[in-house]
């Protein structure tokens, strides 16, 4: 069986998804850093591939570098589509909230892209957003959603704009607002940017949440009360898109 | 004609030199990226490639000799300003092109931030003294069309000679007769700016000359019917970009010894890309030189621009003026006739909009749309929601963008680019 790789290099981390045709036979993911590519370099380290698929922000440093004899690239709007479609074959919508963008798509079936939707240039709602605000709540960012939790009353936030929503964070703690409630606002604001992104590409059900962000416990229960549908959610949402490329890979042959 | 001697020349209109060589040197770097990098041009492109590198020079020259035989230099903004009746008066009638981040930091003085780049262009390029276009110009014609043009005029009235025409915002009869007593209003300018008096004679040669550059161009979009594209989009629009400012009798038989090339072409069923090749229409806002960026991008993505609805494009040149008419007073109706044809984002309502962006998609055979507006330029990007509507009817698929002229973005949009070419393949 030929071995393929799925290779998502994304702007905060870079993930890894092997693939014999048939199943996933390894997945592993690292820091993206400044050097992507010595990053790419070793989580490949010991793996004899036939094919390699590179997808994400990255995919052009990988091209050319000389990481296998055949190498791919094909964006991540075709990866995650592709990679919902393997994962939970009735997913007619994606929601992607990666380390620094945002995507939705709406997918017929077999992971065709009918329609989709990117965050412009700024980071505002997304992982980067919450690891931001984590650093400000002193709170490590695995268990931010789970402090958000905990809080009572959803106070506003009205900056989508990272530095503003720091400086509205900090003027209601000032005021001696509970903290819990200022973090459940803060996810709250994520999940009014993504729900109007999502209605840009028709939202149809069933959804499926991708992306780092979709590990944190709070967005995916705000989320899903405001879409008013269960979310499928991968086991290990943020490698959707390193799974969609290597499912390009198999396809394609070798 | 020597560097020396264009140096003298752009001192002389109180360049600033040393900002000037600059941008030269950039326009130069990223003509060659874009242009010159293709593979499989056409001969006729040496037209192109010549007229723009002496595009701050060898034409520049040509103006200063016009001024200095008594002619007069107008300058325009907008495909609304009768080109027939500047040229009736014997004026040279060029479009300045306003594409580059230039200047902002000083236009941001004059205008607000959140205003489109194509204007802050325009104010910049004059405040910093970069264009010699605008520095040749003896008058300006501004127009009442968006509301950022409108209120930029008056701030660049303090810096330029400026008359500004009243395009109506609506096609009724009375907009109609609005519109007449502004083109009237243009030729009496034109009048007392020239001394020349504007008669049928002149006025029906005018609109021959500016019909047969028209027609050209309407032959070179029919050609590119063809598939496989016998030219790339890069190279249809900086012809359409061309036309603004070079002498219009030259540039219509360079474009028709062009067409020749391109019928031969598609006769041997050759082009510039494998025949299949994703084909995509642009449309929206007007891309002037050298706002190359989106072409590229959409380009190097595996597919090919087979249209431009745009003012640099089709809707500068998809209707003629009626050559029927005998007297001065019937050439004026026929004039006024035709430009409140133009579909431009500024009308309400504007459905021929919708049904000639669908028209082209058609004739074309182009697989998407890639709607693209300036960031703040609420007309097209309203449209663009509408476009997308309209389209969807034809399960057309449509891209919207809105972008700048920065560079910023570009990882951003090649990735939406790419997808969309993905999408549609
Ligand atoms: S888009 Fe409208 S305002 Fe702009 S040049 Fe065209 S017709 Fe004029
Ligand atoms: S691009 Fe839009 S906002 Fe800018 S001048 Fe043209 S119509 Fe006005």
């Amino acid at each position: 069986m030929p071995l393929v790789g799925g290779l998502d290099v994304g702007s905060r981390s870079i993930e890894l998804v092997l693939h014999d045709g048939d199943r996933v036979v390894d997945q592993r993911k690292t820091a993206t850093t400044f050097d992507p590519l010595r990053q790419a370099r070793a989580l490949l380290a010991g793996v004899r591939l036939d094919r390699l698929v590179a997808t994400g922000y990255g995919r052009g440093l990988v091209e050319n570098a000389g990481l296998c004899a055949a190498v791919e690239t094909i964006t991540e709007i075709k990866a995650y589509g592709l990679g919902a479609a393997a994962l939970c074959p009735e997913a007619r919508t994606v929601l992607d909230v990666g380390g620094q963008d945002t995507k939705a798509i709406a997918l017929a079936a077999g992971g065709k892209i009918l329609k989709f939707e990117m965050n412009d240039r700024c980071a505002a709602g997304t992982g980067k957003f919450l690891e931001h605000l984590a650093t400000v709540f002193q709170i490590p960012l695995a268990e931010f959603g789970a402090y958000a939790l905990e809080g009572k009353e959803q106070l506003t936030i009205n900056s989508m704009c990272t530095v503003f929503a720091e400086t509205e964070a900090v003027s209601l703690m000032a005021r001696g607002r509970d903290p819990h409630d200022i973090a459940l606002g803060l996810h709250a604001s994520i999940v009014k940017r993504t729900t109007a992104m999502l209605a840009r590409v028709g939202l149809a059900s069933p959804v499926l949440f991708a992306g780092g962000v979709a590990n944190n416990p709070c967005v995916v229960r705000l989320l899903a009360a405001a879409l008013g549908t269960p979310l499928c959610i991968p086991e290990q949402p943020e490698m959707v898109g390193a799974h969609g490329a290597a499912v390009h890979g198999c396809r394609t042959g070798v | 004609m020597t560097t020396n001697a264009h140096q003298a020349m752009w001192e002389q209109l109180n360049l600033d030199i040393p900002a000037h060589d600059g941008l030269l040197a950039v326009l130069g770097k990223f003509y060659g990226d874009i242009y010159l990098s293709q593979s499989g041009r056409l001969k006729g492109m040496e037209y192109l490639d010549f007229v723009l590198s002496e595009v701050h020079g060898l034409r520049i020259k040509e103006l200063q000799d016009a001024k200095a035989s008594g002619r007069k230099i107008v300058g325009t903004f907008c495909v609304f300003v009768p080109e027939e009746l500047t040229l009736a008066a014997d004026a040279v009638h060029v479009g300045l092109c306003s594409g580059a981040e230039a200047g902002f930091a000083e236009a941001e003085q004059l205008v607000p931030r959140n205003t489109c780049a194509l204007i802050k262009s325009f104010i910049g390029f004059k405040l910093a003294r970069l264009c010699p276009f605008t520095e040749s110009c003896d008058l300006v014609i501004g127009e009442t069309t968006c509301d950022g043009k409108k209120k930029a005029y008056e701030a660049f009235a303090e810096h330029v000679p400026l008359e500004v025409l009243e395009v109506p915002q609506r096609k009724t009869a009375a907009d109609r007769l609005l519109w007449k007593s502004e083109v009237l209003r243009y030729k009496q300018l034109l009048e007392e700016l020239t001394g020349n008096q504007i008669t049928a004679e002149k006025l029906q040669a005018a609109i021959q000359t500016v019909n047969a550059k028209r027609r050209a161009l309407q032959r070179l979009n029919a050609l590119r019917q063809a598939d496989p594209a016998p030219i790339s989009g890069r190279d249809a629009l900086l012809i359409n970009q061309v036309a603004f400012y070079d002498d219009p009798i030259r540039f219509t038989a360079s474009i028709n010894a062009l067409c020749d090339q391109i019928g031969e072409r598609v006769g041997k069923k050759e082009g510039v890309a494998p025949a299949g090749t994703p084909r995509l229409l642009l449309s929206g806002c007007p891309m002037a030189v050298p706002n190359w960026k989106l072409p590229y991008i959409v380009e190097s993505s595996g597919a090919v621009i087979v249209g431009e609805e745009s003012c640099i494009g089709s809707r500068n040149t998809r209707d003629l003026v009626s050559e029927e008419a005998a007297t001065l007073d019937e050439m004026i109706d026929a004039l006024v006739d035709r430009y409140l044809k133009i579909d431009c984002a500024c009308f309400t309502p504007n459905q021929e909009r919708q049904d000639n962006v669908r028209a082209m998609v058609k004739d074309l055979q182009a697989d998407g749309v890639i709607h693209y507006s300036l960031l703040f330029c609420q007309p097209y990007e309203y449209e663009a929601i509408k476009i997308e509507k309209t389209l969807s009817q034809d399960g057309t698929p449509m891209l919207s963008i809105a972008t700048d002229y920065s560079m910023e973005d570009v990882e951003q949009l090649k990735t939406r680019v790419e997808a969309f070419v993905e999408m549609i393949k």
